[in-house]
Formats: C-alpha cells, sequence, structure tokens
C-alpha cells in the first residue's frame, strides 16, 4: 500500500499518473517530484521500493501544499474576497464566473446544470 | 501582459496625493473619485473612499485586506433586477 499525503491510495497505475491523484499535484508538478526523487515515471506504484515511496512522501510534505491544506487555502481566499465585498467575491457568492466570462451561454461548470426559466403563460379555459 | 514593475502599481496621482495630505493632517474626508482602475494602496486604510459607479459615487471604506485590488471592485456597475417575473404584460396577449 502507498500512502502518500493522507489518505491517497492509487495503485496499479505508473506512479506519473498515481501522484496526480493527490489533490494539488497535476502531472507537471507530478514529473519534477519525480525528477527530483530520482524515481523512473514509469514504473507502477506497486512495483516501487519502500525506500523510494519514503523519498516521495518526503519531498511532497515538505515542498508542496496539498489536499486539506490547499483546500482550505483557496476557501479562505474565496472567503475574503466575499468579506471585503469585492466584485470578485460577489460573484463567487452567486455562483456565477468570477472572471468575466460570459453568461448568456455556457458558464456551465459554474452554474451547474441548465433549469429552463421562462414566462409562463396564464393556464387558459 | 502585465504591467511592467518599473512602475509600480497604477494610482490617480491626484487621489493619492490628497489621502496623503489627509494622512498628514489626520483627518478623516470622503473622497469622491472616477479612478475606479486605481490600485488600493496601504495609504487608503481607515478612509472612505467614494467610487463612481457610472450613476453615483459609493462609499467604500477600505479595510487593510483590500489593499491590492482596484477601487472599481468595491462599486459594482450594474444593477440585476432577475429575470422572467410575471407581469401584467409579459401574460397578457399570449
Amino acid at each position: 500500500m502507498a500512502r502518500i499525503a493522507g489518505i491517497d491510495i492509487p495503485r496499479e497505475k505508473r506512479v506519473e499518473i498515481a501522484l496526480t491523484y493527490i489533490y494539488g499535484i497535476g502531472l507537471p508538478t507530478s514529473q519534477k517530484i519525480l525528477v527530483q526523487a530520482n524515481v523512473n515515471p514509469d514504473t507502477r506504484v506497486r512495483d516501487l521500493t519502500e525506500e523510494q515511496v519514503n523519498r516521495l512522501r518526503e519531498i511532497i510534505d515538505r515542498r508542496y501544499k496539498v489536499e486539506g491544506d490547499l483546500r482550505r487555502e483557496v476557501a479562505m481566499n474565496i472567503k475574503r474576497l466575499i468579506e471585503i465585498g469585492s466584485y470578485r467575491g460577489l460573484r463567487h457568492r452567486r455562483n456565477l464566473p468570477a472572471r468575466g466570462q460570459r453568461t448568456k451561454t455556457n458558464a456551465r461548470q459554474r452554474r451547474g446544470p441548465k433549469k429552463t426559466v421562462g414566462v409562463r403563460r396564464k393556464a387558459t379555459k | 501582459m502585465s504591467r511592467s514593475v518599473k512602475k509600480g502599481p497604477f494610482v490617480e496621482s491626484r487621489l493619492l496625493g490628497r489621502v496623503q495630505t489627509m494622512n498628514k493632517k489626520s483627518e478623516k474626508k470622503v473622497v469622491k473619485t472616477w479612478s475606479r482602475a486605481s490600485v488600493i494602496f496601504p495609504d487608503f486604510i481607515g478612509h472612505t473612499v467614494a467610487v463612481y459607479n457610472g450613476r453615483k459615487h459609493i462609499p467604500v471604506y477600505v479595510t487593510e485586506n483590500m489593499v491590492g485590488h482596484r477601487l472599481g471592485e468595491f462599486s459594482p456597475t450594474r444593477t440585476f433586477r432577475g429575470h422572467g417575473k410575471h407581469t401584467e404584460r409579459s401574460t397578457a396577449l399570449k
């Protein structure tokens, strides 16, 4: 079992990919870590030696903000924007895109599945 | 492209000057401004700046957290009144 950064146990995959299952680590970061730890990115997680896993764990713990800490930081940043009453905070409050994107169409990621609104006509006899 | 570091952040010099003289005299008056693009400086903390939104000046009380943002971010320019309300006109004649 490979437990890195708390709870993540990606197995059976190449380490390069497995590391990206950790919140805060994408492919580029993952590749950088593997170079630093001197681990071949093509090895499967189950084939890693205990020592290699430890090296990876150490690098991640020391240099990267991942999982809970990172999530907390992001949430704090958003909270700050909301509290100071800025435009971006306002957009976060309404779950709308905060960076000036169009909302006439699209913006589905932010607004969730489509809900049709329209003016309904009065019930006819 | 981001702004050259050499120039420093943008503030309307008239506005900054006004705030600084107020700081020297340690008085507090509401400063009206149209310069929504001005970056909020640490000097502004504790002052109230009335930022124009195209219609009127919105009073913005500057706190520490706001430093580095622009004045316009705190003075919304649009009023959203909602979509698709049931009005007499929209429901009649259909």
